[in-house]
């Protein structure tokens, strides 16, 4: 047997019997999973602050993890949003493999027209009896290739006004009529995907919250992502300006005046921005809700783009050569691992995805401030 | 690792604060004070220090104070950088963090009863960190048997003193402000003038000298700076929740301003920077109250970022009043010219980002 052959053998193996897998599921099953969650839902009804509790253990002991990076989808978005307006049906049925990694989620929101304005979304949701038979273009949607589920905002009634019209549902990724094609970045690869749905069939049981109560039910979703994307404490120098810091000093040759006086307003920039998102961990563990999520989302997106301009600009020569243009289907994003051209071109998209800078700003302006609402159509 | 948010006690301390901050020393008032000439408000004073206890917060009960700390101590500012209210509580502040670092009880007793008003005689825009401890603290005094002799410029809450903190000859010296001579001088920020001062043979008490008149000093120094730092938040804070409440009622083109996308998102990006402003404030406090060694990073940093906050929180206060922010009526002016003097009060932003750069081991070239 050649080693190729006994590789695809043992990964076959491997597929059958994973022991995460086996591990993943106890873990959920005692209540380990998310602490917060409810009981029988992997929780254990506790504060949510209490998790690092678990994951401290578990990782001292080398146990296996979920890969939380791969299945951010799932846990950021679908499962706080099943738990809050899924049916006990609906819990029990979905959020064990999500929160295992068996089955990966996506989402399906933004449309070629319906971006900023997510509420005038056109895929149509047509009710059939038992079931509802959907037909539209969804864009930007990471993971769809690889995912079993998605999370689905369709219209139900045109007539109504556009938010009122739409319904939430689950759609399974593998039903005939969802054609997911890859759709390729600046950067020369394709995280995400345009997908093409064609009279997909969905049944009335996998809708979650009301008729037309969809987008109530996607706010959950989308206050969860901001928290996601900014909410995790992390040491200091973590990140985009680690890096650009040990560049600094392990090279002498890229230190001008004026480019450290840019690197250190960078520094207090991060490091405010930093210690302004452990804040609002605390706030979050606390049960303080705030807009603040909004506030660290923001801010990231600025200074990841700032840092990453800076850092390209600081390596010179090294910054004009770029690692590889070829079209590939990444796997999650590790920017670390990446040169500095790629850094630079994927944070372009961190103040456009997950809510755009300027409708950040709207919010911010609106839900926190009071001030009045732009004239809408 | 510290806490930011603020426990239940600070909030109570808060509200007590704002209270008479409010009812007493609202901004015309402060205006009123200005205009007559003499901004120190002595009675509000009497009422802050001695009555609720806030100059003594961070001493310990057994030294005469509250035994409370230094997060208490910035919420304190915070409430009086809101009210830009003048009364000598910086300068009261900092001498506090030096006594605290000397054996001296008696003064640190009479400074936390409210009794004394004492500062730090150093100009305003000494950069923190600066002045070696054991070399010559102040080489514009010098320091013959137990006199003093020198001139001090710009030096804060000096007009309402009653005792100096002085650095002179590699020690901390105490001097009766009645020995010495003190000038008003005009300041950019009008409701915390300035004075020079001057010694002429002025006797002095020696509070410490060598590394522990080192030692006080940075106390001292740090404790401002991290203070300031939350005044500047308070300033920022409220110069934010005026201009919101303006751009709401004032109409133009048949809409309230505060509808234009180009007001909303000018009030939206600051109020980012402020919850930014907070967590680096209140990480500054911490690690002052538990003497933290990230103390030093903390100070710089909330000076860092801190100072150009209230800047331009106050900048823009004055921009989206439109023509209303640049009369001496309206209170706007008040809180730039307050909030641009502390951006060089214990020296610049840059040169803030310099000494952080120096902590962080992120040399310049050559």
């Amino acid at each position: 047997m050649r080693a190729d052959e006994l590789a695809a053998r043992t990964r076959e193996f491997l597929s059958a019997y994973d022991p995460a897998t086996d591990f993943l599921r106890a873990r959920f099953d005692a209540g380990l999973a998310w602490v917060h969650y409810p009981r029988g839902l992997g929780g254990l009804d506790l504060p949510r602050a209490l998790q690092p509790v678990v994951d401290e253990v578990l990782a001292a002991a080398g146990a296996p993890d979920n890969d939380p990076l791969r299945i951010t989808v799932g846990l950021g978005m679908a499962a706080p949003t099943i738990l809050r307006h899924g049916t006990d049906e609906q819990r029990r049925r979905w959020l064990r493999p999500l929160w295992t990694g068996e089955e990966l989620w996506c989402q399906l929101f933004s449309e070629p027209g319906a971006g900023s304005d997510l509420a005038s979304l056109t895929t149509r949701a047509v009710r059939h009896g038992d079931d509802w038979l959907v037909s539209g273009q969804k864009v930007w949607t990471s993971t769809a290739h690889e995912a079993r589920w998605a999370i689905l905002l369709a219209r139900t009634d045109p007539a109504a006004p556009k938010h009122d019209g739409l319904t939430f549902f689950a759609c399974d990724m593998t039903a005939p009529g969802v054609d997911v094609r890859p759709l390729r970045q600046l950067t020369g690869e394709a995280e995400f995907n345009e997908v093409f749905l064609d009279e997909v069939r969905i049944p009335d049981a996998d809708r979650i919250g009301g008729i037309g109560q969809g987008w109530q039910v996607a706010r959950t979703t989308l206050m969860n992502e901001r928290v996601a994307i900014g909410g995790a404490p992390v040491p200091r120098e973590h990140g985009m300006i680690g890096i650009v810091a040990r560049a600094w000093r392990e090279r002498p040759s890229v230190r001008t005046a004026g480019a450290r006086d840019e690197l250190m307003r960078l520094w207090v920039a991060a490091e405010a921005a930093r210690l302004s998102a452990r804040r609002l961990g605390e706030q979050l563990a606390a049960g303080q809700p705030g807009a603040e999520g909004s506030a660290v989302k923001y801010a990231f997106a600025l200074l990841n783009q700032e840092i990453s301009g800076f850092g390209l600009e600081l390596l010179g020569e090294e910054g004009l050569r770029y690692d590889d243009w070829t079209m590939r289907r990444p796997p999650a994003v590790d920017w670390a691992l990446r040169t500095p051209g790629y850094r630079y071109l994927r944070a372009r998209a961190n103040s456009i995805e997950g809510g755009t800078s300027e409708i950040l700003c709207n919010i911010i302006a609106e839900r926190v401030l009071g001030l009045p609402r732009e004239v809408t159509g | 690792m510290t806490a930011l948010l603020y426990t239940e006690t600070e909030e109570d301390l808060r509200a007590t604060v704002r209270k008479v901050l409010t009812g007493r020393s609202p901004w015309q008032a402060v205006l009123a004070r200005i205009d007559g000439g003499e901004p120190y408000d002595a009675g509000l004073w009497h009422t802050l220090a001695a009555e609720i206890g806030c100059a003594g917060l961070p001493v310990p009960a057994g030294r005469g104070g509250a035994g409370a700390g230094w997060r208490e101590a910035a919420v304190v500012a915070e409430e009086l950088g809101r009210s830009v209210a003048p009364v000598p509580y910086l300068g009261c502040a900092q001498a506090v963090a030096a006594l605290l670092a000397c054996d001296d009880t008696e003064l640190l007793r009479r400074l936390s009863d409210g009794d004394l008003v004492a500062t730090l005689a150093v100009p305003l825009s000494t950069p923190l960190g600066a002045a070696p401890p054991a070399g010559a603290l102040s080489p514009t005094v010098r320091a013959d048997g137990d006199t003093l002799t020198g001139t001090v410029t710009s030096v804060l809450d000096a007009l309402p003193a009653d005792v100096l903190i002085v650095p002179a000859g590699g020690s901390l010296w105490q001097v009766a402000a009645a020995d010495a001579r003190i000038t008003a001088v005009t300041s950019l920020d009008q409701t915390r003038p300035l004075a020079d001062i001057s010694f002429d043979a002025a006797p002095a008490v020696r509070l410490a000298t060598g590394a522990p008149a080192g030692r006080a000093w940075t106390a001292a120094r740090t404790a401002g700076a991290v203070l300031l730092a939350a005044e500047q938040l308070g300033i920022a804070d409220r110069c934010l929740e005026t201009t919101v409440a303006y751009v709401k009622q004032r109409h133009q083109f048949g809409r309230p301003i505060g509808s234009f996308q180009a007001v909303k998102h000018r009030l939206a990006q600051l109020w980012v920077q402020i919850t930014q402003a907070r967590a680096v404030a209140r990480h500054a406090a911490g690690c002052l109250t538990t003497g933290d060694p990230d103390t030093p990073v903390a100070a710089h940093l909330a000076q860092a970022h801190c100072a150009d906050v209230a800047v331009r929180a106050a900048q823009d206060c004055v921009q989206l009043h439109g023509g209303i922010g640049f009369t001496w009526e309206h209170p706007a002016h008040l809180y730039l010219k307050r909030a641009k003097s502390d951006a060089i009060a214990f020296g610049t932003p840059a040169r803030h980002r310099d000494a952080l750069a120096a902590l962080l081991h992120l040399p310049g070239p050559g």
